[in-house]
């Protein structure tokens, strides 16, 4: 048949195929963005759905405290030594590279504020999300997800124990309490980093550089990262608990899972970081207008 | 036959009522209705992806149905809350195909799971309860502090056998019990769920394609097709009855799956081969 049709082209006119050509891309090209909205729409409502239930599972019943104190072990203290390891690095890493531009402006005894109010609004609270999301988000997505493809998640429903409130739950407040208490940890190493390097390594004045930071350095640049760093450990939790609990079939499956727990999660933060920042900026200048004319 | 006309006369603990279920665009199941009277064990049979696990967990409120009911002891288990599904589960034990025990707890653990859940049992008769159900299946006390990944695939279907027990479930549900195991370790596992039925009034319901387990354990049989292999206005039921009058059924598609013939796929395989090249 085929052979027949190829030999024997139906009639058609120069600027017809152009056309149908053109005509075939554009429905193909609506129906592609078409699928995508429609599955991104799923997705997001399967989500929403998914954290209702966890929170709904919050104010109705509690887990067992078994539970919740081994997620709190794997996800604060198993946690703390990269975190505070992260938090040092970074803090000389500041160092080293502010010193030479503000030395060129004489103003290296500057540096303790500029460093410390960015350690402890942004690159605390961030890398100790970040850590939290490749190493404890990536970690639950696979462990769910293992337990999801093994049948262990509708084993738990099969004996009357539900899965989102014996699995989620902890994992959620796990996140919740813990994450200011690392970013804590990422800001004090980081501040205690940079000032090592600053005053012992550069020889930048030890007066200066406290007085500097105790000048620009205030109680709402910790409130801010603690604040925003609330929502990263909740964006961390709920995503990497979804991968894991909607994790394909396979060793690939759970791979994806894991994999995307950690981009998604990152992704998340970098938006809340941007959205909750020019948010709580907006709220200290209404609160404190005197504030804005002073920067 | 005494037996089976007294069950056939008891009220059906189970009741499947033209069940349909769609993944997506994928039709698994269509128009089922079965009743499982009190007592009995029936077996489902049929070849793989013919959508017996999904009917299995679709009895025990895992997979919703897309239409159609599952009444339980006459409670429709589609129209429960969570809360009230939940409770309704401890009535149910279930046998997963690859036992599915926690990885994080010990054996003991395991079994002991629907108990610290539900139960308000002392540490003492948790204990008991755990080691009775254990020696149940066969197993020794050292296994208890063991975790699932130390045990072979036998032992764990064994723990898991023990789990589903724990509660005196009045309906016992097993996936796939024998795959994946010898014949001595199979025929094992099919002695434990006679004499589980011998011990306890249970009703239970296996999914296999393991016609020794059909024949062994079953009182009753039922062969589903799946539906990508019938017309859209064939049953997908294609056998209903005993095991001996299953060998008698003159349907060509249940004596290929009695026998194992792969009758009519080879050619499939082979015209599709012949496409491809």
């Amino acid at each position: 048949m085929s052979s027949v049709s190829a030999n024997n082209p139906s009639p058609t006119q120069p600027g017809d195929e152009g056309r149908t050509g053109l005509t075939d891309w554009f429905v193909g090209w609506v129906s592609d963005w078409g699928q995508l909205v429609l599955t991104g729409t799923m997705a997001l409502g399967d989500f929403s759905l998914f954290v209702f239930r966890t929170m709904k599972w919050l104010f109705t019943r509690l887990p067992r405290k078994e539970t919740v104190w081994t997620n709190f072990y794997q996800v604060g203290v198993s946690s703390l030594p990269v975190v505070a390891l992260t938090g040092t690095f970074i803090g000389m890493v500041l160092a080293v590279q502010s010193y030479f531009q503000f030395r060129q402006l004489g103003l290296e005894t500057r540096l303790g504020g500029v460093i410390n109010m960015t350690l402890l609004r942004e690159l605390g609270p961030v890398l100790a999300a970040t850590m939290l999301a490749g190493r404890v988000g990536s970690s639950m997505a696979a462990e769910l997800g293992t337990m999801r493809v093994t049948e262990q998640i509708d084993a738990l429903s099969a004996m009357g124990a539900n899965p989102i409130r014996y699995l989620v739950v902890p994992r959620f407040l796990a996140c919740l309490f813990l994450i200011p208490a690392l970013t804590v940890m990422a800001d004090f190493m980081g501040v205690a980093g940079a000032h090592f390097y600053s005053v012992h390594v550069l020889g930048i004045d030890l007066h200066h550089y406290w007085n500097n930071s105790a000048k620009f350095v205030t109680n709402f640049d910790l409130f801010v990262g603690l604040f925003k760093s609330v929502f990263f450990g909740t964006a961390i939790a709920m995503i990497s608990c979804y991968q894991g609990f909607n994790c394909k079939a396979g060793a690939e499956g759970v791979g994806r899972a894991s994999t995307a727990s950690f981009v998604y999660s990152f992704v998340a933060i970098l938006v809340l970081d941007l959205f909750l920042g020019i948010a709580l900026d907006s709220i200290y200048f209404t609160l404190y207008p005197e504030g804005a004319g002073s920067l | 036959m005494m037996i089976e006309e007294l069950l056939d006369e008891q009220e059906a603990l189970v009741e499947v009522k033209d069940l349909s279920i769609q993944f997506g665009s994928q039709e698994v199941l269509r128009d089922i209705s079965i009743d499982i009277p009190a007592g009995q064990t029936l077996a489902l049979l049929g070849e793989s992806g013919c959508g017996k696990t999904v009917l299995m967990k679709t009895v025990i409120g895992l997979i919703r149905p897309t239409m159609g009911q599952v009444l339980f002891d006459s409670e429709n288990i589609n129209q429960l809350t969570e809360y009230q599904l939940s409770h309704l589960r401890l009535r149910f034990g279930f046998v997963f195909q690859n036992a599915a025990l926690f990885d994080s707890m010990t054996i003991g653990q395991n079994v002991a799971f629907p108990l610290r859940q539900h139960g308000r049992f002392t540490d003492e008769q948790v204990r008991e309860m755990v080691y009775s159900r254990l020696s149940e299946v066969g197993l020794p006390d050292s296994v208890v502090f063991k975790k699932p990944a130390e045990l072979s695939g036998g032992m764990r279907k064994r723990v898991g056998l023990a789990r589903a027990l724990i509660m005196n479930p009045e309906l016992i549900m097993y996936d796939e019990p024998t795959t994946g195991l010898d014949p001595i370790m199979s025929d094992v596992i099919n002695e434990l769920i006679i004499r589980t039925r011998r011990r306890n009034p249970v009703t239970s319901l296996v999914v296999t394609h393991d016609m020794n387990t059909a024949q062994k354990v079953a009182d009753r049989v039922i062969m589903l097709m799946p539906l990508t292999r019938l017309e859209p206005d064939e049953p997908q039921i294609v056998f209903d009855g005993t095991f001996s009058e299953m060998g008698a059924c003159r349907d060509r598609r249940v004596q290929q799956f009695i026998n194992g013939e792969a009758g009519e796929r080879l050619m499939e395989m082979r015209a599709s081969h012949l496409q491809s090249s």
